[in-house]
């Protein structure tokens, strides 16, 4: 089906015909259409049901005002519900889909909801569905979910992907009507960075909807005219297709690029781009949006804004109707009329609300002064309207001017608020602009091609001259001042039937005012009440009407009745463009240790700690479950020898004359008189007194230290350090520097352990146990002069020794120990077998370090010196957390060794109701330990360490278990440390 | 969005270059402190609506922390500077006079 209101003219390319589908049916356009001129040019006029009432509607505007004509685009997981029919672009093979009923569009079946209309007024739902109480869940809620919403989402993922970027410019020109065009023109010919937005595919704006002229050539032209000279010039970028959508402080502008929805294929492009823009100062030349009148059945598919007709008839050579009536309260309406004479279209009437208008330029077209559209009548579409005096007209098509409204949204997002303006009917933006905005054209209220132009100008010559470059003299194209007078009226009085303001959102006048009687009075209540103005369009077309309509019911003025807040974004942004880059992988970064490729191809299996992967454990042949692999890691290394890669941990390079100053600082114990070449254990508090971090720092020169931090808080000790060596001690020499991806460490653990080692080791250097005894580090060569760092310390409990060369030897290194240690029967091992040796062993890690945890409650006490100032030792001595009866980290081992401890579990003791006054501790980490044969535990529980041997009871609520355990120890194995020290 | 310019490098960026840090200019106290020097220390905080100092750190970048004053309801940016000062700089608080003529002042 091709064309039956196609017109000639427009700036469509007949040449391209473009094939499309609406409800399966074929169809054709051309480029340069939107979906929406390529239906009216088809002469289809029903495309959507409406929200609430399921009444037919069809095409209302010709922009993203556009509150009717949503449509299901695309298919698949390309599914967009929502779409604005008037800025979809038209292309081969479009496929669209109308919304919101039951049945076909023409025959809705939920249309019965009209019927019952006046009992779905505003509000209904609150007072509606109050009883019975239990209805709600079961009954109500189901048939309002059901019924609710307009599009349906395809429920599968986005297979699109976005783009992210970031833009810089001297000013940002938002639109590209006349008003931006000039101020780009301007700007650009004094040298300035400018880019041009505008989120239509063709610059021009309303020059392209008009029949006007400009500097002598009809409109379209001179735009045309313009983006040529602006292409050419090396410092102006434009972007077409993108909209401007928010405001941010310092300058900054959001703004979405769709670059591949006008496409039939993306061919791998992204398909919307969020752009970050840094623009010192913008022109906002958005322009004004047309606004309907509110009279009876105002809704039927042929009631069109009369821009909006205009814009179809000029541009897409597409005509609304065949006979066109138009009804207006202002000057701009007749130029509706007027270009439909021009283009040969029959005129019904043209009805002018005002009866101190100017005199009638078209005296063969019948014309009602001071009367209005009543009502419209027709069934799936206009037929008929009738006026205020009674008089019917035929007509296929009601172009509607109430006014226009200043699009001054962007104003509004940093907090500016708008101020009335009489002569208008409307706001326009106040004086606290954003800063370093200026608005020029019909968004600041110039209603006139020719004070657009002018504005335009003189805004691109203030910012060169507030660059500081020449501006040059103003040069503004001749354009004609035409009228632009309006009497408001926002509705009819003696209209019949329903009156709508808000068509996407079902809202009538009779809702406002029954709103402003139950007491829902001020703007933001309205909106909340009646849904008026939210959705995709956010009520741009109905928000001021609404406004009127409220300040008409309780007798105040507009501006003493308020305006809505603007809050971005402008139009409707997909959340795929705001998360841009972040799906999958890109959503958190990964960072794999030196052994990575080594520990996959043996088969690991990975687990995420923080942004790491590390390995959990190595099955080998015939394990089938990580416990079974786990045990046998842990058992090796406890009877021969392991490898783990603990590259993961933090490592931080101290260096200075202060160094160990600092380190005094910073830890709880003294680091002063730590001898060159050995280990300490430190603890780190916050302010509070409360445990922050612990670690291994090393001392490997009188003024170099190597502090290790937990792998969770790498980045957050290193901050605090450089704050504390900043902000807290900045008259200390020392300096810091993150080494924690320079350097790959691996823990070597188990009796077999220095053997290994002696094989990598190069000769000369002894680590003998007399030479290199527990708690010894120093800087040797490995495997032939590669340089390396040898720390003597433990975490199994075993004889161990943690080994770091530079990263890049990090693959080469495991292989070498590897097959160094196969003679003894070594085997990696991963974060499970860990996790089981640290706690046969009692060290604490994050699941004891939970930000609550005292030095006291690990029974370090004696680790916060008393005879230095550090980090959080004044307050670790608060009485509260000295008082007796502190919970105390202990061990814990079930009665019955065959049971199986839960982390979580409180204990409670025997015969003691489980309730919270009876808690006295809870257990934080267990395993079944491979060296004891059964279940291990550490916990915290009230006085521990006066109460080993004592039985208990470990409660779990969750998992439902009540086990007795007995307190013990929080060292199973080796609780003399005489392994470590072999 | 806030754009910060760094006093040590001199790179101006947008905030997610950077790490807040809390109030600025609060003295830390030590052991022989009375409670309330603590209290005031760990506790006390101005969190006003309007003129604040604040601590911040390049954490993309040069990794220095510095001090910022800045409206924290228009997040206009009065000036940066050092982070080893123990009060504003005389010219930022002079900037701030000018614009704020009813500013209670930093302390």
């Amino acid at each position: 089906m091709t064309g039956t209101n196609r017109i000639p003219g427009g700036l469509i390319d007949r040449d391209k015909p473009l094939g499309f589908t609406f409800n399966g049916r074929a169809f054709q356009g051309f480029a340069g259409d939107t979906l929406a001129s390529a239906l009216i040019a088809n002469g289809q006029r029903l495309i959507g049901r409406s929200f609430k009432y399921h009444r037919p509607r069809g095409i209302f505007t010709a922009g993203p005002e556009e509150p009717n004509a949503l449509v299901e685009l695309r298919t698949g997981a390309s599914q967009e519900p929502n779409t604005r029919a008037t800025t979809t672009e038209l292309f081969e093979g479009l496929n669209a889909r109308s919304q919101n009923h039951r049945g076909s569009l023409k025959y809705d079946i939920m249309a019965v909801n009209d019927l019952f209309a006046r009992f779905l007024s505003a509000g209904f739902y609150y007072k509606t569905f109050m009883w019975p109480k239990s209805f709600w869940e079961r009954v109500y809620e189901p048939i309002i979910r059901a019924s609710a919403g307009l599009g349906r989402l395809s429920m599968q993922a986005d297979p699109d992907h976005y783009d992210k970027g970031f833009l810089h410019c001297d000013v940002l020109i938002i639109g590209a009507g006349p008003a931006g065009l000039q101020a780009a023109l301007s700007a650009g010919r004094a040298g300035v960075r400018v880019i041009l937005a505008d989120e239509d595919f063709r610059m021009g704006g309303r020059l392209n909807a008009e029949r006007c002229e400009v500097a002598g050539t009809g409109g379209a032209t001179w735009a045309a005219a313009a983006v040529a000279e602006l292409e050419s010039m090396g410092n102006v970028r434009l972007m077409t297709r993108t909209t401007v959508y928010g405001v941010f402080d310092h300058g900054i502008y959001g703004a979405l690029e769709r670059n591949t929805d006008h496409l039939p294929d993306a061919a791998g492009a992204p398909r919307q781009t969020l752009w970050r823009i840094y623009a010192g100062r913008s022109v906002l030349a958005t322009g004004a949006t047309e606004r309907s009148v509110a009279f009876g059945n105002n809704d039927r598919p042929g009631v069109m804004l009369a821009g909006a007709v205009r814009a179809y008839v000029n541009r897409y050579g597409a005509t609304p109707g065949r006979r066109v009536a138009v009804f207006t309260n202002n000057d701009d309406g007749w130029r509706t009329a007027r270009d439909l004479r021009a283009h040969g279209i029959e005129i019904a009437a043209v009805i002018d609300s005002r009866t101190d208008t100017a005199p009638n330029p078209f005296p063969e077209v019948k014309t009602l002064f001071g009367e209005a559209v009543a009502e419209t009548c027709g069934r799936g579409g206009l037929r008929e309207i009738i006026t205020t005096g009674g008089k019917r007209i035929s007509a296929d098509c009601l172009a509607v001017s109430g006014g226009w409204t200043p699009n001054l949204h962007l104003t509004c997002h940093l907090g500016g608020k708008p101020v009335w303006r009489d002569d208008l009917a409307a706001f326009v933006p106040g004086n606290a602009l954003p800063p370093g905005m200026r608005v020029a054209g019909a968004a600041a209220g110039q209603m006139t091609l020719a004070r657009c132009l002018q504005e335009g100008d003189a805004a691109g010559r203030a910012v060169a001259e507030d660059l500081g470059r020449a501006a040059p003299a103003a040069n503004v194209p001749k354009a004609t001042d035409e009228p632009a007078g309006i009497t408001a009226l926002w509705q009819v009085k003696g209209a019949r039937g329903r009156c709508w303001v808000d068509l996407q959102n079902d809202v009538t006048t009779k809702d406002i005012t029954l709103s402003h009687r139950e007491g829902f009075r001020s703007v933001e209540h309205l909106k909340r009440y009646t849904t008026l103005g939210m959705a995709t369009d956010q009520g741009k077309t109905s928000n001021l009407p609404g406004l009127a309509l409220m300040a008409e019911a309780s007798g105040k003025t507009i501006p003493e009745t308020g305006t809505t807040t603007f809050r971005p974004p402008y139009v409707p942004v997909a959340i795929g463009a705001f998360g841009a880059g972040a799906k999958g992988a890109g959503f958190k970064p990964v960072r794999l240790t030196p052994s990575h490729e080594w520990a996959r191809d043996r088969g690991a299996v990975f687990t995420e700690a923080g942004q790491w992967l590390r390995a959990q454990w190595y099955p080998q042949p015939g394990e089938t479950d990580w416990r079974t692999s786990a045990n046998r890691e842990a058992q090796t290394t406890r009877n021969a020898v392991g490898i783990c890669d603990v590259t993961t941990l933090g490592k931080i390079d101290i260096k200075g004359r202060d160094a160990a100053a600092f380190l005094n600082l910073v830890y709880t114990n003294g680091f002063a008189k730590l001898p060159v070449g050995k280990v300490r254990y430190g603890l780190m508090l916050r302010e509070d007194g409360i445990v922050y971090d612990d670690g291994t720092t090393s001392r490997l020169g009188e003024n170099h230290f190597v502090m290790t931090t937990t792998t969770a808080n790498a980045g957050l000790v290193y901050q605090r350090l450089e704050f504390a060596r900043q902000c807290l001690a900045a008259h200390l020499d020392v300096h810091l520097i993150s080494v924690t991806d320079g350097w790959a460490q691996f823990a070597v653990a188990g009796p077999e352990s220095r053997a290994l080692l002696q094989k990598i080791v190069d000769a000369g250097h002894d680590i003998s146990n007399a030479a290199f005894p527990y708690m010894a580090c120093g800087e040797m060569t490995v495997c032939g002069g590669i340089r390396a760092r040898l720390f003597r310390i433990s975490f199994s409990g075993e004889l161990a020794y943690e080994i770091a060369v530079p990263a890049r030897y990090g693959d080469s290194m495991i292989r070498a120990l590897i097959a160094a240690g196969e003679p003894f029967g070594v085997a990696p091992y991963g974060t499970e077998a860990l996790g089981i040796m640290r706690i046969e062993k009692g060290h604490p890690v994050a699941a004891e370090l939970t930000g609550q945890t005292t030095a006291r409650m690990l029974g370090m006490a004696r680790m916060v010196s008393d005879k230095k100032d550090c980090i959080g030792n004044v307050l670790s001595r608060r009485p509260e957390m000295t008082a007796p009866g502190q919970p105390r980290l202990m061990g814990f081992r079930p009665v019955d060794r065959a049971q199986m401890l839960t982390a979580g579990a409180h204990f409670i003791a025997r015969g003691a109701e489980a309730v919270t006054e009876n808690d006295q501790g809870w257990m934080t980490s267990v395993a079944w330990s491979p060296a004891l044969g059964h279940s291990v535990g550490l916990g915290f529980i009230a006085r521990g360490e006066d109460r080993i041997g004592e039985v208990v009871r470990a409660w779990d609520g969750l998992r439902k278990t009540d086990i007795e355990v007995e307190i013990v120890s929080a060292h199973f194995v080796d609780p003399e440390g005489e392994r470590l020290r072999a | 969005m806030l754009m910060l310019e760094c006093p040590c490098c001199g790179v101006k960026g947008e905030e997610t270059e950077f790490t807040p840090g809390g109030e600025a200019h609060l003295k830390r106290h030590g052991p022989g402190a009375p409670d309330d020097d603590f209290e005031g220390y760990l506790f006390r905080r101005k969190n006003p609506a309007g003129v604040h100092f604040e601590r911040w750190r390049h954490a993309n970048g040069c990794g220095k922390w510095f001090h910022v004053a800045r409206c924290t309801v228009t997040l206009e940016v009065f000036g940066t500077y050092p982070a080893q000062t123990t009060s504003p700089p005389a010219d930022i608080l002079r900037r701030i006079r000018k614009k704020r003529p009813d500013w209670e002042g930093w302390r």
